[in-house]
């Protein structure tokens, strides 16, 4: 029915089946818009957020979803400014999950706030001291540069290709996307970094506050690195999960192995400077404010926040993801080429974690006692809508974009968009191989 | 160029006069309009802006002692008025008033973010949950001089800056450029029955609250007082809310402390 929008030379499943697979995630989704238009009438109210937190979820959402789209800036970076070529099979996809992630980003961040309609204040009424001020004109920025990165590959579409207009248009817009990389890392160093001057700069929370240079505390060049650094882990994690749902090789192993590569190195100096800075923070830092290490990992309703979810973060979803990926072996190994994509990812998010919700679960006067919070139904539901929303848009788009520029050349078939039946036989993916010829994106 | 007549209000609060009667918040309550809720049980989602906290030396009896602690905002002054949740707000919707250094709250600029939420050490800043809904006929009772806040927006104390803008008012009217201490006392302050409390100007030596908070301008106004101490003063909050006790682990509370780091500061 559909395949007149369906690439030349690839298969897809049954309309049906994909149709299926919408309204599953539709159903999510609709959840999700339910939940969010509670908040949107009834207002925060809905949530479990309290005057102790008043940040929770969805910022960590924000900052976790922001976080790992960084492979989007960070992917792009190295193919066009550093000029990693074979990275171009895989830009594609960086940039929609990036796209996909910023979105969520922007669309959380609309019910996150008290009073929506007033939303607009915070670039009218802008603060140049407030690092979420930084936060809102990057991100917004950002989230442009990559709907302008995301526009051609819309315009590959095998009908709207037809129009002389569109593609001329996605043809010059791919003349000038490395402007649009450099504008997108640079728009991204800062608003990552911002994100991490969030809690860096609250001085009256000794455990996100830290030292830096001039108005930057170090949080802020940790989140900008680890976004650099565990983004790609992301990129490689959704890849694999596409792969393993469609049955199909999409990106020759080459490409996954320098991805990865580069990630393990990022993540392996990141750790270092995680530690450093955690020594640092711990035995400066806290005792000038009259606390140790320990007040900040001990005494907590469960052990919500022990000394496991430092371990856990910097060793097992830092360390460990390192070397796997740094040591050649370990990363051409399917296994633990995974587990090492899935641990960055867990990594990543838990230090947004930490760095929003411990900020504020720690007692800072003495007299009182750690905060608890557990979501409400309505805030996972609306967390969960990014969730259905990116698998859509990663659904729709893979079908009917050649987001993958080896595909074709993987997966051979006879007959050309001919819709695919279920459980056909899958090719053997060749791995390596003779450079394909450019897709539309790389033409 | 610094104002020599700024001024900056502040308070000294004697916690051995305090009995935790609660009178400073039901004044507060009724001063500024502030909203309740039929059930406002849950006190992390109520609003209160003076609210006094029971502390205990955690021994047992017949060593037991208790403590009432009321804890206003505390007008952090920090560094150049770059106070915790001022210098965060990304809309400018808090501000740091240099000539009374008190930190305002523009209710109709604030679009709900919080940030200021998360970097206040005090929890002195509290979100509107709800709109307000005002038993029947209370809506009568409101006071004029307030503006009531709505759904989404965070507030706190102002050291009820209206009646400063009423006393100047009145001071102009007089042909008066200054005004009197008592003509400017907050809602807090007038209602404890013990007389725990005492507002002013910490900048004036006339003025009671100056004399006994004793602020040494050299060092952030670190109390000169003995007896004297501020809320959580090694985080450099530099806030203008002293409080009094005679008794040492009333005023260890107040701040953290690694182990005998504070009975080597109380005899260094």
């Amino acid at each position: 029915m559909d395949s007149a929008l369906i690439p030349k030379g690839v298969k897809r499943c049954p309309i049906w089946q994909f149709g299926l697979w919408i309204a599953a995630n539709g159903a999510v989704l609709a959840w999700g818009v339910f939940a969010m238009l509670l908040v949107y009438i009834k207002g925060l109210n809905q949530t479990n957020m309290n005057n102790a937190y008043g940040f929770a979820l969805w910022i960590w959402a924000d900052l976790a979803v922001i976080a790992l789209g960084g492979g989007a800036f960070f992917t792009g970076f190295l193919r066009y400014i550093v000029g990693k070529d074979e990275l171009k099979n895989i830009i594609n996809y960086a940039v929609l999950i990036g796209f996909i992630c910023y979105s969520s980003a922007l669309m959380i961040l609309g019910f996150d706030i008290g009073q929506p309609l007033r939303g607009w204040f915070i670039f009218w009424h802008a603060n140049v001291h407030s690092m979420l001020t930084e936060v809102a004109f990057c991100l917004t920025c950002y989230f442009g540069v990559l709907t302008i990165e995301y526009i051609p590959m819309v315009l590959e579409n095998r009908k709207i290709d037809k129009v002389p207009f569109f593609h001329h248009l996605g043809h010059n817009m791919h003349e000038i996307m490395a402007v649009f990389a450099a504008t997108g890392a640079f728009l991204s160093f800062f608003h990552q970094g911002s994100l991490g001057g969030v809690p860096g700069v609250m001085f009256g929370r000794p455990f996100g506050f830290r030292e830096g240079v001039l108005v930057w505390p170090w949080t802020f060049f940790l989140f900008t690195w680890s976004a650099a650094a565990f983004g790609p882990c992301f990129t490689i994690f959704i890849t694999k999960i596409t792969e393993t749902v469609t049955r199909k090789k999409l990106v020759k192993d080459n490409v996954i192995d320098l991805l990865a590569k580069i990630s393990g190195w990022m993540i392996f100096f990141y750790v270092i400077a995680k530690i450093v800075d955690t020594v640092y923070w711990a035995n400066v830092t806290a005792p000038a404010r009259g606390l140790t290490f320990w007040d900040f990992y001990s005494n907590n309703p469960g052990s919500a926040y022990g000394i496991w979810i430092l371990i856990a973060e910097v060793g097992v979803c830092g360390v460990l993801p390192a070397l796997i990926l740094i040591i050649p072996k370990l990363r051409q190994t399917q296994a633990t080429l995974w587990l090492a994509v899935f641990l960055g990812v867990i990594g990543v998010c838990l230090n947004r974690w930490v760095m929003v919700l411990q900020v504020l679960a720690i007692p800072v006067l003495p007299f009182e006692d750690w905060f608890t919070y557990l979501p409400s139904w309505q805030e996972i539901a609306t967390t969960l809508l990014p969730v259905a929303y990116g698998v859509i848009m990663i659904s729709a788009s893979y079908r009917y974009l050649p987001i993958f520029p080896q595909e074709q050349e993987l997966n051979p078939i006879d007959e050309p968009a001919a819709p695919a039946e279920v459980g056909e036989p899958v090719p053997e993916p060749t791995g390596t191989g003779p450079e394909p010829e450019l897709s539309p994106a790389e033409s | 160029m610094e104002n020599e007549n700024a001024k900056k209000f502040g308070m000294v609060i004697d916690l051995d006069k305090c009995t935790g009667c609660g009178a400073c918040m039901v004044a507060c309550y009724a001063e500024n309009n502030i909203p309740f809720r039929e059930d406002d049980t849950d006190k992390m989602l109520s609003v209160s802006w003076m609210h006094v906290y029971k502390l205990n030396n955690g021994k047992s009896f017949p060593d037991y002692e208790e403590c009432y602690l009321p804890r206003p905002c505390q007008h952090c002054e920090a560094h150049a008025g770059h106070s915790p949740c001022v210098s965060v707000c990304p809309a400018t919707a808090t501000d740091y008033d240099m000539s009374t250094g008190i930190v305002s709250q523009i209710y109709p600029r604030c679009f709900g973010c919080r940030y200021c939420m998360g970097a206040c050490p005090y929890h002195v800043r509290q979100f509107n949950w709800w709109d307000p809904v005002w038993p029947d006929g209370m809506e009568r009772m409101l006071n004029p001089e307030v503006s009531v806040r709505m759904r989404g927006v965070v507030e706190k104390c102002s050291f009820c800056i209206h009646r400063y803008q009423a006393a100047k008012d009145q001071a102009y009217m007089e042909d008066r450029r200054e005004i009197e201490e008592d003509e400017y006392q907050t809602a807090c302050t007038q209602a404890c029955p013990a007389g725990a409390i005492t507002f002013g100007d910490l900048n004036n030596p006339e003025h009671a609250v100056h004399q006994i908070a004793q602020p040494d301008a050299a060092h952030h106004g670190h109390s000169k007082n003995p007896k004297a101490f501020r809320l959580l003063e090694r985080l450099g909050t530099n806030t203008k809310i002293y409080y009094l006790s005679r008794r040492e682990w009333v005023r260890k509370a107040g701040d953290n402390y690694l182990k005998d780091e504070f009975k080597n500061k109380a005899h260094s």
